[in-house]
């Protein structure tokens, strides 16, 4: 039973609606990117174009298992995150188009973006840098008494910076309810493991900061929730942060500029053969939690998300050339 | 009005937030059992606890990065830099987190960082650097730099209360340089203006920090042969009081900037370009600047004495420029 195996060891079983909302947020970000890919192509949107094909699982799976009240640091293979805390499809569109309705009106690109309003830490270009902001959001938690949790996702190229080993030895060393998710995809742009470290895996460095640490397969929604459900607990419950590591693959470029032709086809092959959504969709199939027609009934709702949204996103204006500067300082009574 | 040391207005200053707003909190290293190096926070533990006066770890991206993930979250933290020099260690949080954050996302992002800076304490290039002008070149962020106990207070109170991350430039020899009286109490002084410290009519010399109280001696020994400066105290470098600076030059007609930052791309230049674009036609001679040598800052007192500017030469300074 699928539902058996995202059993977390708190003893929780996931609900059918809630092993069906999961896979509605896999296909959702899968459906974005593939439309993001094609305006891409036709040159409507600006500069780069990022996707986390192959790291749905990761996403959704980790998100999925945090509080109302939590926080989060993404990176920019995590759309499905940003959407599932609260930020609108039509609002990803616009900030894929540079529009005004854009989350950063045109200001920055790409998936960077967030709302530290409904609690989503905006990542920018720097790998890392989320890691000690993550860990002061955590502090302030903790500071002001609220059981809330923090999670950040990063890459394995992330780990090699120094503000990763100083994010994470910060929230170790006060034992700051952060949730560290690694999401293992065996590049950073063209450079593979070896170049990143000499660890014989990324959970050996968790020892080292006085901190526990977990692998999982990162395509495998269910041990990613499990896994995160144990590390939210933990934080929450005052015992500090958790490293997991979930191992996956980026089975397309860094960026659709990159023809990831370094990649050895042995590998992309062999890992996307387990895509992540159709793993859980089989599984969801076999236990009969998800039928034909709600399969059919889910995609139909994304494409129509997926069409009004980018109808908003297109209607919505580029931003005014004389507002270029405006902003670059809050004004008194902002804060 | 209390007498009190530079160092000891930034303590006040900071205790007075400290107790009127609980959001208001401390973090640097050896700031809180130690009471810093310098001894700014000596007894804030004891009184604000370990949650809100915390000595963290020798990390200065993870003490600036934790301050901006608070600041996000509604605190507002005052990070302390052990030495201005080693937020080298922390670039990218300042300059690319703290300073496009409000830019990009439209929320505000009150953060103070503490930035014990400049020379004459035989400190050495690592120990000593004015690095205020990378700063004032990254939109996004303010930068302050107090010359007098009373703004070193006042300017600190202001910077905790801005939405926005400041820069707060604090000069290590005039923490205890001299009593100066402070007025006790709540009080701001309000980021972006400048002072005229000394009135006068022949020239105006712009400076800020260690180098205003140089200027001041200059002045005073310019003032004995029949000259008469008028001297400027920037007091923020961003925002800067253009107005001010064009005003004193339009009343002088002669403008002389003094800083202890290096000379090539300082607030010199800056300052110069804005008087020659907007103030031109009020010149009655060349914007001169006086600044620290190209060179990072020397060890050695014999060294660092010819480094950076010296009364003298301020002193001649003012003397051929009123000439010319």
């Amino acid at each position: 039973m699928a539902a058996i195996r995202v059993a977390s060891a708190q003893g929780e079983t996931l609900t059918a609606s809630e092993l069906l909302e999961m896979l509605y947020y896999m296909r959702l970000q899968r459906a974005v990117e593939d439309l993001g890919i094609k305006l891409y192509y036709q040159g409507r949107i600006p500069g780069a174009y990022f996707t986390g094909r192959g790291h749905e699982a990761i996403t959704v799976g980790a998100t999925y298992a945090l509080g109302p009240d939590d926080l989060i640091a993404p990176m920019h293979r995590d759309l499905a995150a940003y959407i599932m805390r609260g930020i609108p499809v039509r609002r990803v569109f616009a900030q894929f188009l540079d529009r005004e309705g854009g989350l950063t009106h045109g200001r920055d690109g790409n998936i960077h973006m967030g709302d530290p309003g409904l609690g989503i830490f905006p990542f920018i270009s720097h790998m890392a840098a989320s890691v000690p902001v993550a860990a002061g959001m955590a502090l302030a938690c903790r500071q002001r008494g609220e059981a809330r949790v923090v999670l950040t996702f990063f890459g394995d190229g992330a780990t090699s910076t120094g503000a990763w080993h100083e994010g994470v030895n910060f929230a170790a060393v006060f034992r700051l309810p952060v949730v560290l998710v690694l999401e293992n995809n065996q590049y950073a742009y063209s450079t593979p493991l070896d170049r990143q470290t000499a660890a014989r895996s990324f959970v050996d460095k968790a020892p080292g900061y006085g901190i526990p640490g977990v692998g999982v397969d990162g395509n495998d929604i269910g041990a990613v929730f499990a896994a995160t459900r144990e590390a939210v607990a933990r934080a929450r419950g005052g015992n500090g942060p958790t490293l997991i590591e979930c191992r996956t693959m980026r089975v397309r470029g860094h960026s659709e500029a990159d023809r990831y032709d370094y990649v050895p086809k042995a590998l992309l092959d062999e890992w996307t053969a387990r895509d992540p959504i159709v793993l859980f969709e089989r599984r969801l199939g076999e236990d009969g939690v998800l039928t034909k027609e709600a399969s059919r009934a889910m995609e139909e709702r994304i494409a129509r998300e997926l069409d009004a949204g980018l109808a908003w996103a297109e209607e919505s204006p580029e931003p005014a050339p004389e507002s270029v500067s405006d902003g670059v300082y809050a004004e008194p009574g902002e804060a | 009005m209390a007498q009190l040391t530079y160092l000891e207005a930034i303590r006040e200053g900071l205790q007075l937030e400290m107790r009127r707003d609980p959001s208001v909190f401390v973090i640097g290293e050896d700031i809180g059992v130690h009471g810093g190096a310098f001894g700014i926070t000596k007894g804030f533990l004891d009184e604000f606890g370990p949650w809100r006066v915390i000595d963290g770890p020798l990390a200065e991206t993870a003490n600036v990065g934790a301050g901006i993930g608070a600041a996000v979250m509604g605190m507002r933290p005052v990070v302390e830099m052990q030495f201005a020099d080693f937020v080298t260690d922390a670039m990218t949080q300042v300059v690319n987190m703290a300073a496009k954050f409000h830019w990009r996302t439209r929320h505000p992002l009150p953060l103070v960082i503490r930035m014990p800076y400049g020379g004459d304490i035989k400190g050495g290039p690592f120990h000593s650097q004015c690095m205020e002008a990378w700063f004032v070149h990254t939109p996004g962020l303010k930068v302050v730099v107090p010359a007098t106990a009373e703004d070193a207070k006042g300017l600190l109170v202001a910077a905790i209360r801005d939405p926005n991350p400041v820069l707060y430039f604090e000069h290590k020899h005039l923490y205890r340089y001299q009593r100066e009286e402070v007025p006790e109490g709540d009080y701001v002084t309000p980021i972006g203006q400048a002072r005229v410290v000394r009135e006068g009519t022949t020239l105006s010399v712009f400076s800020y920090g260690w180098m205003l109280h140089k200027c001041l001696e200059a002045a005073d020994r310019a003032a004995v042969e029949g000259v008469a400066p008028e001297v400027v105290d920037l007091r923020s470098l961003q925002p800067l009081d253009r107005e001010a600076i064009l005003a004193s030059v339009r009343k002088t007609g002669k403008a002389l900037v003094v800083h202890e930052a290096t000379r090539t791309g300082g607030m010199g230049a800056e300052i110069a370009a804005i008087i020659a674009e907007e103030a031109f036609d009020s010149l009655d001679g060349p914007v001169m600047r006086l600044a620290s040598k190209d060179t990072p800052v020397p060890h050695s007192p014999v060294l660092e004495a010819v480094y950076q500017p010296q009364v003298d030469e301020i002193a001649g300074a003012i003397r051929r420029l009123a000439a010319y």
